[in-house]
């Protein structure tokens, strides 16, 4: 039997949790078993993670459960994992996720593997891949334990809505008190945040000043996309510091990243180089960023950058 | 207080990556190693911090083999007060946790700093574990701490935004950007380091269930289609059709 964590906020499903059912169900089937889903605290819309591959939800309904701590959590996953005898725990690589993955495997003495991005293989030993060393190399894990426990990258899969939905059974376990109070939860509303964004436009020291940061906000709004920057630019204070990606900030994996007047630095590719689609628009044609895109563009990008949301509006009005 | 700081060793981001024939093996020669930035700027910063504005230790511990004292002396270096090395090169997360947590329930800390990752397989798995093995809270993620007596008041980030979660102590931290500012050692402090006490002790027993057994590099990216300036119709059209990324 595999297990997934789907992660709810307020019982809203993120798309990492369908990611994870969805990997849920297909390592399932490379091993021959069932996936089962787990729901904590308020979720709702529950009986949709079967559409993703659950062959059942199982949900935790304790109220304390809307709080994050990650040793309830683990206590609760644990016990839910030990009564279907999961062989498998999967998790999304997100902060409640990355909280988890290690707990579980100290509680359930298992073998684990930070933010894979494959499917595993069962030739006789089980083994999954993850990116390392600042996407400069891909590890193959071997785990040999009797449980495993996973935690899946972002974006790494498609989810895969085509099943139905399924019943959601209540399961009952003890939920242990928490030494840890929460006090307060923020959340910037209305924009996808960043480690969650398919599209990203991202802006580095050539942008000259915080006040030239219009045309990157419109390029964004006419792509629906979540805006990022290099780590100087936070520094500095031109842009908040949960826009900053790189090793020292955020890493992401979106579908399309676009660099604007970003050198292309070590540090920063370290933390965008596994982006599906990366487009660079730089007036260096020497910049090393060129090396890691997918596609270039040479030119001042207070010229280019407007010119390419007015193409964008003519894309989507034709 | 007592407190504890894990500290690991770890390859620069900038240093060329290379594996033995077989692609089982990291090729550590010629290898530039760092200590891991999230320990020495922010974990062990904040815990120096602490122990100047209330009293108390900072211990740094250290999983690993002789190699990493250079590392280890750094850190006594910024500032740290003692070292423990456990001698053994462990090839899994769990057992570094599993070492670190022989030796922590023995000694008792207040507070137990990590890094929130080591940047070379990013992991962020011996944070939770250590907790998850002394049954201590675990706050990940903290990018601000304020301490008053045995309560501290932690920011952490999470996706998009903060959670702000108040714990007593004992519990165990992972530190992220923001919750220190670098300190740059200064001939005194490297003077001292040479005569703080840099401990080594032997392991105890503790198995690998996770271990890589094979290293690919990334398929080689293609080269770069480069687009004219004036036709950024032709971007939208790529990025459409050909990327099929909008
Ligand atoms: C330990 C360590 C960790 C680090 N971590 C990070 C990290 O997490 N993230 C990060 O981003 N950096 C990080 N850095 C910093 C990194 O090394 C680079 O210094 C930084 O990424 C450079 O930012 P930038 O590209 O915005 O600026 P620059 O390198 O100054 O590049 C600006 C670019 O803009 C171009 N440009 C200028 N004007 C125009 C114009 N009008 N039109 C078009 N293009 C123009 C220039 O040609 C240039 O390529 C780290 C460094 C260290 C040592
Ligand atoms: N060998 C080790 N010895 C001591 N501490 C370690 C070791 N490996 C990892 N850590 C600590 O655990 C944190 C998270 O590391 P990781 O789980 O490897 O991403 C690091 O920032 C260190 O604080």
């Amino acid at each position: 039997m595999l297990l997934v964590f789907a992660e709810s906020v307020k019982g809203q499903f993120k798309k990492a949790a369908f990611e994870a059912v969805t990997y849920g169900h297909q390592t399932a089937q490379v091993l021959g078993k069932e996936c089962v889903a787990l729901v904590l605290g308020n979720a709702e819309g529950a009986a949709q993670l079967g559409k993703y591959g659950a062959s059942k939800v199982l949900h935790v309904g304790d109220d304390t459960l809307d709080q994050f701590d990650s040793q309830v959590y683990t206590s609760v996953i644990a016990a839910a994992a030990e009564s279907v005898g999961a062989e498998v725990v999967i998790l999304s690589h997100s902060s409640t996720g990355k909280s988890l993955l290690g707990r579980l495997a100290a509680r359930l003495d298992a073998g684990s593997v930070a933010g894979v991005n494959a499917v595993p293989t069962n030739d006789g030993a089980f083994k999954v891949q993850k990116g390392v060393f600042s996407g400069k190399a891909i590890a193959t894990y071997q785990l040999d334990s009797a449980v495993k426990v996973l935690s899946l990258m972002g974006n790494a899969i498609q989810p895969d809505a085509s099943g139905s939905d399924v019943v959601v059974e209540a399961l009952s376990v003890a939920v242990p008190a928490s030494r840890v109070k929460v006090k307060s939860v923020e959340r910037v509303e209305g924009i996808v945040p960043l480690p969650e964004a398919e599209l990203v436009v991202s802006a580095g020291r050539g942008m000259k000043g915080p006040e030239n940061w219009q045309i990157i906000e419109t390029l964004a709004d006419e792509l629906g996309a979540t805006t990022a920057c290099s780590r100087p630019v936070s520094d500095v204070g031109w842009r908040p510091h949960h826009e900053h990606v790189g090793q020292t900030g955020i890493a992401i994996r979106p579908n399309l990243y676009i660099a604007v007047g970003i050198s292309g630095a070590i540090q920063h590719l370290a933390g965008v180089n596994s982006s599906k689609t990366i487009v660079v628009i730089n007036k260096d044609p020497e910049a090393p960023f060129f090396k890691a895109a997918d596609y270039g563009v040479v030119g001042d990008l207070f010229d280019v950058v407007p010119r390419l949301t007015e193409s964008l509006k003519k894309f989507k009005t034709a | 207080m007592k407190l504890l700081v894990c500290v690991s060793k770890t390859p620069d981001t900038t240093t060329k990556i290379s594996f033995n024939e077989a692609g089982n093996e990291f090729n550590e020669a010629g290898v530039q190693f760092i200590m891991n930035p999230y320990d020495e700027w922010y974990a062990l910063v904040r815990a120096l911090e602490l122990k100047e504005a209330a009293g108390g230790t900072v211990t740094i511990v250290n999983v690993g083999p002789k190699a990493n004292d250079t590392v280890i002396r750094k850190g006594l270096a910024i500032g740290a007060d003692s070292a423990v090395r456990i001698d053994t090169d462990p090839k899994s997360a769990l057992a570094v946790a599993k070492q670190i947590a022989a030796f922590a329930k023995a000694e008792g800390f207040d507070m137990i700093f990590l890094g929130k990752e080591t940047i070379n397989y990013n992991g962020s798995e011996v944070g939770a574990m250590l907790a998850e093995l002394l049954d201590l809270p675990f706050i990940s993620y903290a990018s601000k701490m304020e301490v008053a007596g045995n309560t501290a008041t932690i920011s952490r980030d999470i996706e998009g935004g903060t959670e702000v979660v108040e714990v007593d102590t004992p519990f165990v931290l992972s530190a992220a950007k923001g919750l220190a500012e670098q300190r740059i050692p200064n001939m005194r402090g490297i003077m001292m380091a040479k005569r703080k006490p840099l401990k080594v002790v032997p392991p105890v027993e503790a198995n690998d269930p996770s271990v890589v057994v094979h290293y690919d590099l990334p398929p080689v990216k293609s080269a770069v289609k480069l687009v004219d300036a004036e036709n950024m119709d032709e971007l939208v059209r790529l990025l459409h059709e050909e990327a099929k990324a909008i």
